[in-house]
């Protein structure tokens, strides 16, 4: 028989909205299963996936609430007068947050309606490769048939389970941004970004914070130069605490209902215990794909990371289903690529289109207290793909004019491109802390896309005062061995 | 012919068995008059390669009596005190923004204007001393001296107290960058202030009326409203004339939401002292450009911006034959930065059809340097050069404005693509949510190729700069379609 659908999303976060809205402009019968599993401690979300919800947009707004923090100690030293003490209250803050969030929600019902695509805040699973049955949270069932299926469901924290106590006592991302009453003091644990930045943003509204993490920060991202270890020093001189090559071995409540975490300190070969009020772990994201029963349809996921294998345009193992976003193998898990890619594939399914979505060169940034944006290849994926000897890294260590009045130490502002040796000296890769990482970076990362060179680079005028101009005077190279201060105007 | 007379063809040269000339020896190789962001930046590159150079800097003081030390415009009255006088105001903006993101304090909030002075003034003052040791470092000679040409390869340099002493050179480099214009009305010099005076101000301005358009008249407006004072712009016709103007304009709107006040097609015509004081009170009166109406006003600052001009006129350049043009006083040089007299060059702001910007003059400085000394052929790019006007919603440009675009490429030929964005930043707080703009010109004939961007929003400059490179690399539609957006920030729209 006939299927229902052109086209049948299931998960509603910011790739599988964008391919939906996309496919809907194409004059297309679409539909999107959204749902939302609470987490162990029972916080759950509207439309709109991680990004909206419990990533991107309340992590940034967060991270802003700390920035405003330090920029009220430096207006101090601009002539502005405050009062001392001056308080942060979460209630007020997490409140602001989560209403805009809500409204994000409200503002995705819309557009789907608009766009007459059809929505079911529904759990979906496979009955076939064109059948997929959905259940409510009322227990309401509903089947659902479509020619095409885009798989978009995300990942989920992952929890250290093998820690007594984990899952009981502790939270993950999924509930700090939702938590109604402060976090206290808090232990984030293991290092990844996301560690970081909400370590971050946790200090920097004046709770008592502390990371712990096993081995290397920011795991995948640049090591060489140092840029995560800028960014940790950075973090270490702003406050946040690091228990270092330690790894937490259970979890207790204490009858003050604050809980006591145990550990074990692997350099002096200790155990140690310390009392907080919240531990969040960060140990990771495994992919939303165990309620969706993909062996029932053969698709086939990666062993290792569970992760769906897809090819160059998202087409899973079995025809007529694809994925796309954070479940997907080999992908950066970021919301501007699902959307690209969401919006690439409706094109190719219904709009002629045969545009694949170009992977390389994405941009990224981490919103630590001190801000690390790049583009494109690490120093170590330079090396390891080209030869040290073929590689030429021009780096500076700059003071954003803004902190000299503030009296800010600007000892982790750095700013390192990684090129390429021979004639043309093509940029392979460019690496900025400091503020606004973001905002400077998206540019270049676009001159990167055009196959900027050095000389076209330092043709560029800079723009002056601004931290981003200087990258267009980047001129000490790593392998001079010289000092790379930026002095003077 | 008259210029014949005066072209190169130094004098101390001799003919040596009929081989080329080969030049005496002069005092130095290369002497630079202007110790700012050209000049300096000159002389240090000029140092590199073993030459022996001299900087001439002299600050005449204003009006008012306001000095400063070596580093020129950019450093002690332009781009650096204005970018963090900025920042203090939008740090007030910051502190409001800070209550709804949860951050409590006492309600009022009051800003002082001689804590951030000194801070600024402070700051100015390390710059200051850095830039002499390092002209020291590189073994630079500097004078604190007005310097004037009195003859072929002769310089006259003036001291503060009068002594005077002559230099020659084999090379020359103009760099004097400009002053501000005064309205040339009754009490103008006499109770008014300029940009000069203002980040050294010893009290606070107060009720200010700011008298011009100029991206000057609207960065100080703007910081100086954020600070909480009490600000009138008084516009004799458009807003940032040269600027693309329906960015100008929106800039305007921003800033009159924000409680600036503007007085439109008025000028001053003439200023009366009310009360003498720090500050005083002064009266102004100004007659309207459309009709014979006259207002008047009563501010504690006058503070006029209305465009600057370049210090040429009393450098002696008649005596050496250097052209100027005549009615701005600005100073016309080939693609090398090279005067009519094939030894005296020019960079920065004094040039004739060149932009006045920090970064441009010290290029145009460095690659003239090393054309001179180093063998080097590259010429200053003067083309897609971005700035980035810091006003309290900051404006990134590179390339041409919408008007310029249509004008050299005809209406059809280019198409805009453009979009309101609103600051994920601004959205707890409540900030404007249709404010903030960003737009790209392209060209449909040429692939279409990103011939102009503007944006409007915070951080301007550090989201322009990037896009200001990749047009550079001849970015074209497609290829920023492609590109993927950081999230979230503002530069991903």
């Amino acid at each position: 028989g006939k299927n229902e659908y052109d086209l049948l999303v299931i998960g509603g976060g910011s790739g599988g909205l964008a391919c939906a809205k996309e496919a809907a402009q194409f004059g297309r019968k679409v539909a999107v299963l959204d749902y939302v599993e609470p987490s162990p401690q029972g916080t759950s979300w509207g439309l709109g996936g991680t990004c909206v919800n419990v990533g991107c947009i309340p992590k940034k707004l967060m991270h802003q609430a700390a920035l405003l923090g330090s920029a009220l100690k430096d207006a101090q030293h601009y002539g502005w007068n405050i009062a001392q003490p001056v308080h942060h209250t979460w209630s007020v803050m997490a409140q602001a947050v989560q209403n805009y969030v809500k409204s994000l929600n409200w503002g995705h019902r819309v557009q789907l309606q608009d766009k007459k695509v059809k929505y079911f805040n529904m759990k979906g699973s496979f009955s076939d490769p064109h059948t997929v049955h959905g259940l409510t949270k009322a227990g309401k069932e509903t089947i659902v048939t479509a020619d095409n299926i885009v798989l978009a469901t995300g990942g989920r924290p992952k929890y250290p389970t093998h820690i007594a106590g984990a899952l009981e006592y502790g939270i993950t991302s999924d509930d700090l941004f939702w938590l109604k009453e402060s976090p206290g003091k808090t232990l984030p644990s293991f290092i990844l970004y996301v560690s970081l930045e909400c370590a971050g943003f946790l200090t920097g509204i004046g709770l008592d914070t502390a990371v712990m993490m096993r081995s290397i920060p920011l795991r995948g991202f640049d090591q060489a130069s140092q840029m995560a270890s800028l960014v940790t020093e950075h973090m270490e001189s702003y406050g946040t605490k690091f228990l270092k090559r330690c790894f937490p071995t259970k979890v207790e409540k204490l009858k003050s209902n604050r809980l006591q975490v145990t550990w074990k300190n692997t350099d002096l070969g200790t155990e140690e215990s310390d009392s907080f009020d919240t531990v969040m772990w960060a140990v990771g994201r495994a992919p939303d794909t165990k309620t969706l029963n993909l062996e029932t349809v053969g698709v086939k996921t990666n062993s290792e990371t569970g992760k769906i294998i897809v090819d160059a345009s998202e087409a899973t193992s079995v025809p007529h289903i694809y994925a796309i976003g954070d479940i997907t193998e080999g992908r950066p898990e970021l919301t501007p690529t699902a959307i690209a890619a969401g919006k690439l594939l409706a094109q190719r399914l219904f709009g002629q289109s045969s545009e694949l979505m170009d992977y390389d060169n994405v941009p990224t940034t981490v919103f630590t207290p001190l801000e690390y944006g790049c583009v494109g290849l690490s120093e170590e994926a330079a090396v390891q793909c080209h030869g040290s000897e073929n590689i030429e890294v021009f780096h500076a260590y700059y003071k954003p004019l803004e902190f000299t009045v503030a009296e800010r130490d600007a000892t982790q502002c750095y700013m390192k491109m990684v090129c390429l040796r021979e004639r043309e000296q093509r940029i392979l890769g460019l690496h900025f802390i400091g503020p606004n990482a973001g905002e400077v970076i998206q540019g270049f990362a676009l001159g990167i896309k055009c196959g900027a060179t050095y000389p076209q680079l330092m043709k560029a005028v800079g723009i002056h005062p601004t931290c981003a101009e200087e990258v267009t005077k980047l001129h000490i190279t790593k392998r001079s061995g010289l000092d790379a201060t930026v002095t003077g105007c | 012919s008259v210029e014949a007379h005066k072209e190169d063809k130094p004098q101390k040269t001799m003919e040596v068995n009929g081989l080329t000339a080969v030049p005496e020896s002069y005092d130095y190789d290369l002497i630079v008059i202007g110790g700012g962001s050209g000049g300096l930046a000159a002389a240090k590159e000029a140092a590199k390669y073993g030459k022996k150079v001299m900087v001439l800097d002299f600050v005449v003081p204003t009006p008012q009596g306001s000095s400063w030390g070596l580093g020129g415009t950019c450093v002690n009255v332009g781009c650096i005190p204005k970018k963090l006088m900025h920042q203090a105001a939008l740090l007030g903006q910051a502190l409001q923004d800070s209550r709804k993101f949860g951050w409590q304090f006492t309600e009022e909030v009051k800003h002082n204007w001689m804590t951030m002075t000194e801070s600024v003034q402070n700051y100015i003052g390390s710059l200051n001393w850095g830039y002499r040791v390092a002209l020291r470092d590189n073994k630079v000679t500097y004078e604190n001296a007005y310097g004037e040409f009195v003859g072929p390869h002769t310089i006259k340099a003036t001291n503060k107290r009068g002594a005077e002493k002559l230099y020659t050179a084999e090379r020359f480099l103009i760099a004097t960058g400009e002053r501000p214009r005064y309205l040339g009305i009754p009490g103008d010099k006499e109770y008014c202030i300029s940009s000069d005076d203002l980040f050294s101000l010893p009290y606070c301005p107060g009720k200010t009326l700011v008298v011009g358009a100029s991206y000057v008249a609207l960065e100080c407006a703007g910081f100086l409203a954020g600070l909480g004072l009490d600000v009138t712009v008084m516009v004799r016709s458009i807003l940032l004339r040269g600027f693309d103007q329906d960015m100008a304009n929106k800039i305007g709107e921003y800033m009159k939401e924000h409680g600036v006040n503007f007085i439109r097609e008025f000028v001053p015509i003439k200023v009366e002292q009310i009360e003498e004081g720090t500050p005083g009170r002064l009266k102004v009166t100004a007659k309207s450009t459309t009709g014979n109406q006259i207002i008047e006003g009563e501010y504690n600052t006058v503070l006029l911006a209305i465009g600057r001009d370049p210090c040429t006129r009393k450098i002696g350049l008649d005596k050496v034959g250097v052209r100027i043009n005549e009615k701005t006083g600005k100073i016309p040089v080939n693609d090398e930065e090279q005067t009519n007299v094939s030894y005296i060059y020019a960079v920065g702001d004094i040039l004739q059809d060149k932009l006045e910007l920090t970064p441009v003059a010290i290029q145009a400085g460095r690659l003239l340097i090393r054309r001179l000394y180093a063998g080097a052929t590259t010429k200053c790019d003067y083309v897609n050069v971005p700035t980035t006007v810091f006003t309290p919603l900051e404006y990134g440009a590179c390339g041409y404005s919408e008007e310029t675009a249509v004008e050299k490429f005809g209406e059809e030929n280019i198409e805009v693509y453009h979009s309101h964005f609103w600051p994920l930043e601004w959205t707890v707080p409540s900030r404007d949510n249709n404010k903030c703009y960003a737009k790209i010109i392209c060209n449909i004939q040429d692939n279409e190729r990103v011939i102009g961007f503007h944006v409007l929003g915070p951080n301007a400059g550090e989201v322009t700069q990037g896009f200001a490179a990749a047009i550079k690399c001849g970015m074209t539609k497609e290829q920023l379609d492609n590109t993927v957006g950081i999230h979230p920030v503002c530069a991903e729209v």
